[in-house]
């Protein structure tokens, strides 16, 4: 693994944060949010925030924007420094000129952080509108050329396109030139390539690297994932509960962590190498799926359309106990080929046998009793339970709909609540009580206490922390082996899929690329696709938690395509 | 665009049919005898069967729907019972002034009333926002005819600047127009404001949260900027919504106000008909209002796509 070893320490300061307090707003004896930080970055610099969510990473960029939401945060205290100008006493006005001329945003969902009405040309032209007095065809030109910079593709086009007729990286894309059009001294970057594929955020990463050195731009950039932080930095600050806790050139980091805190990070990071599979079993598959086939669209009143074959030809089978994972990209069917098998959606062609009983046609009304056998888990544990309803009714409903007394379900719930660890008065709270990784436990316990033969885990250890993510694919594993469930598990992540699964499934455009089991597809990829995924997960050389470099890289001989 | 334009006028179709059978079905089913209701409790049995030869209500249900319904179709709705004129003429006569005042109270309301929504959104938890809401509460409470008098009495009695009463077609010149038109605007308005003041406010307080509004600001652009080009274009679709529907409900809603300002619109033109039992002119209201909404909905769903590129039709 090769990391960043340049010297900065001759380069100017750009920013300079000292002891910099935020806390709630007209709360200044209330627990604060940021507790007297200290942070410095050079021109030319990548300094990488990382901690779990809630550590104070976000709140940290905001502060140094000026961006706090004045109803619920102010600074407290501190400095934040930005080549001599001091931030925390500026003027609104000020701050507006201080944006996108010397301090620059990009945030994490490329998605939402657009104007979904106004054209992405017009929305990079605004900023010189705003800071600069360039006529409007000058400005046109100047955006013409930053839209050229990274590297978008038939400008003249995307410029007058909206938001959403852009890719997730070419939306991405337009964010950086936002962001860079002005040449600021520092960009900010939060979470940047979170929402991407990981072939997309190789890319991103690049194009910033990219910039960086053509501009000689300091970043700071925010994110959770380690991976990212071993390809990019120069310099790395862990962050717990509003402090940080440790501050280091990024291979002292890696190699030699001083803090508890750090290792616990770092050990919790899942390694790329996959897992033993587990001993094939004898029993006959739980499910079967023959050739399923699903084309959303192509109806239309006055001619048929095309439609979108959103799977096709796709052939697998999971016996009892263990666990099949599908793998693949945005938009490579992996999430259609779940909804089919749960029924969530009609497939249009192709058989699901579950539990001996061909699904696929059966009318709603006969499917009902089926259900039982299928459960699913979401991804993201705050919108998947009722808000409204106790734990324990979530956890009752479904038994007692399938003719399960109201005591006996209750007994259930509560050894279920053991089983997923957590205390029995549980039962009468509400979601909102609980973190993120407890709700995700709530809900595995939900989907368990149908007694399925069928687990499916859609994305669901996605939304999580990588120290929770460990446990709950502990207590994935807890589960399966306790009831002999079979899981089919969707994830993008393949460092998930290293650790979790027995067989994995590569997907792409709605088709399967390579089927096999995981030491074989993971280790030794004979699909492009497959191994341009593999190279393309950050820091896939580097052992986390072992502190120390992969002794054999996963992968990859030869070229890639 | 052109095709789904087309689409949706074909399933008005259905829609305005069973209006239609409605409407025909209000005089043939009403209990008695509707000959008897239309000729009065002084009829004699001459006269009635004169009315039920006139009507054809000695035909089967079918052939009546079917010739009344051919009529209509050619715009042929009958005659008034009481003044016995062409309900088509006389009800496009009445329509002018209500349109006029109702479009003239939607151009008043969405003036005051998103800007108040927006400046409260922006200002959400002050005095400002507060302030607005009250307005809005007002705005709901009192009565139409409350208002109408309290501006009468204030603006035509007391300052003497409009006439108390009436009303003058814009054809009339346009300062008779307004001058007779803006208390009965005013009036309806308020109720309007306060409708449209709300939606504003809490379409925007939820654009606001959004993340593009966050990335607006980090480019450093001016509040003003941030608050109406890139939050309330993408605010827009529920406004839209409720000023069609409450243009809609004003075109059948103006009753009280135009007796109030004794305007000769389609408000007094229902009640009368209604206290003098004129079928065929309550026929012609009910086509009409029901025509109105469609059209109006329509209207709305298409504007959507003007604000909302993401929308396509």
């Amino acid at each position: 693994m090769k990391f960043k070893t340049r010297d900065l320490s001759t380069a100017q300061r750009v920013l300079k944060i000292r002891k910099l307090k935020v806390g709630l707003t007209g709360r200044p004896d209330a627990q604060p949010v940021l507790n007297e930080i200290d942070l410095d970055i050079r021109a030319g610099e990548t300094h990488c925030l990382v901690g779990e969510s809630g550590s104070g990473k976000s709140v940290t960029s905001l502060a140094t924007m000026g961006l706090l939401p004045k109803d619920a945060l102010e600074v407290q205290g501190g400095l934040i420094d930005l080549e001599g100008f001091e931030i925390t006493n500026a003027t609104a006005a000020q701050m507006r000129d201080l944006r996108a001329q010397r301090v620059a945003m990009i945030f994490q969902e490329p998605m939402t952080a657009l104007n979904p009405v106004l054209r992405v040309g017009e929305q990079i032209e605004e900023v010189l509108n705003m800071h600069t007095d360039l006529s409007k065809s000058e400005a046109k030109a100047r955006t013409i050329d930053i839209m050229e910079q990274v590297h978008l593709p038939d400008v003249q086009r995307v410029y007058s396109a909206f938001p959403h007729q852009l890719s997730g990286g070419q939306r991405q894309r337009i964010m950086i030139a936002m962001a860079l059009v002005l040449d600021p001294d520092l960009l900010i970057a939060d979470e940047p390539t979170t929402a991407l594929d990981v072939t997309t955020q190789l890319q991103i990463l690049k194009l910033i690297e990219e910039m960086q050195e053509r501009h000689g731009t300091a970043v700071l950039f925010i994110t959770h994932d380690m991976g990212v932080v071993a390809e990019i930095a120069d310099t790395v600050s862990v962050m717990q509960k509003g402090e940080i806790v440790e501050s280091a050139p990024i291979r002292e980091l890696l190699t030699n962590p001083q803090k508890d805190y750090t290792r616990k990070l770092l050990k919790a990071v899942p390694n790329l190498a996959p897992r033993p599979a587990r001993a094939v079993s004898e029993k006959d598959a739980v499910l079967n799926v023959d050739r399923l086939e699903m084309t959303y669209g192509g109806g239309g009143w006055f001619r048929k359309s095309e439609g979108v074959r959103a799977a096709r030809d796709v052939t697998f089978d999971i016996a009892p106990g263990r666990t099949l994972g599908i793998v693949g990209e945005s938009g490579s069917g992996k999430s259609t080929v779940a909804r089919c098998i749960m029924r969530l959606i009609d497939p249009t062609g192709g058989e699901v046998t579950v539990a001996a009983t061909e699904i696929s046609r059966l009318s709603r009304r006969n499917l009902q009793s089926h259900r039982k056998h299928l459960q699913i888990v979401f991804q993201d544990p705050y919108r998947s339970l009722n808000p409204r309803w106790t734990v324990a009714r979530s956890l009752c409903e479904g038994p007692i709909n399938f003719g399960t007394p109201k005591s006996e379900a209750m007994e259930r719930a509560a050894e279920l609540m053991e089983l997923v660890d957590l205390p029995k008065d549980a039962l009468d709270r509400y979601p909102h009580q609980f973190s993120g990784g407890q709700r995700q436990r709530i809900a595995i316990a939900r989907a368990v206490a149908m007694k399925p033969d069928l687990l499916v885990a859609d994305e669901a250890v996605s939304a999580l922390d990588v120290s929770v993510q460990a446990q709950v694919l502990d207590l994935l594993d807890d589960v399966q082996d306790r009831f002999g469930i079979a899981m089919l598990f969707i994830t993008h992540d393949l460092r998930v899929a290293a650790q979790i699964c027995d067989d994995v499934l590569v997907m792409q455009k709605g088709q399967v690329v390579e089927q096999g089991p995981a030491a074989a597809v993971l280790a030794n990829p004979r699909h492009d696709y497959t191994r341009s995924l593999i190279e393309a997960a950050p820091g896939r050389h580097w052992d986390f938690a072992n502190f120390r470099a992969l002794e054999r890289a996963p992968a990859v001989e030869g070229p890639i395509a | 665009m052109f095709g789904y334009i087309l689409k949706r006028l074909l399933a008005t179709i259905p829609v305005l049919l069973i209006v239609a059978v409605f409407v025909f079905l209000l005089l043939r089913l009403t209990p008695g005898d509707p000959a008897a209701i239309l000729a009065g409790d002084a009829a004699t049995p001459a006269q009635l069967e004169r009315i039920r030869d006139r009507l054809g209500l000695n035909d089967p249900l079918l052939v009546q729907f079917v010739t009344w319904f051919g009529q209509m179709l050619k715009g042929d709705l009958g005659t008034s019972l009481i003044s016995n004129t062409d309900v088509v003429d006389m009800v496009s006569d009445r329509l002018g002034p209500t349109i006029n005042i109702a479009l003239m109270t939607i151009v008043i309301s969405v003036l005051l009333a998103v800007p108040m929504g927006v400046i409260a959104a922006w200002r959400h938890r002050t005095w400002i926002d507060f302030a607005v809401m009250s307005f809005s509460v007002l705005g709901f409470s009192v009565p139409v005819f409350v208002i109408g008098y309290i501006l009468i009495q204030i603006f035509a009695i007391e300052l003497r600047w409009v006439p108390v009463q009436g009303y003058a077609s814009p054809s009339d010149g346009i300062g008779a127009f307004f001058s007779r038109a803006i208390l009965p605007s005013l009036t309806l308005a308020t109720i309007y404001v306060a409708l449209i003041a709300r939606m504003t406010r809490a379409s925007m307080l939820e654009v606001l949260g959004e993340d593009y509004i966050r990335t607006a600001r980090a480019k450093g652009v001016r509040e003003n900027v941030v608050l109406f080009r890139h939050a309330l274009r993408n605010a827009a679709v529920p406004i839209l919504t409720i000023i069609g529907t409450g243009f809609a409900l004003l075109i059948s809603g103006v009753v009280v106000t135009e007796s109030v300002f004794n305007i000769p619109g389609i408000g007094r033109l229902t009640v009368d008909a209604i206290l003098a039992r004129d079928y065929p002119v309550i026929q012609a209201m009910i086509l009409l209002t029901a025509g109105i909404y469609v059209l109006v909905n329509l209207i709305v769903d298409v504007s959507y796509s003007f604000f909302d590129p993401r929308i396509r039709y």
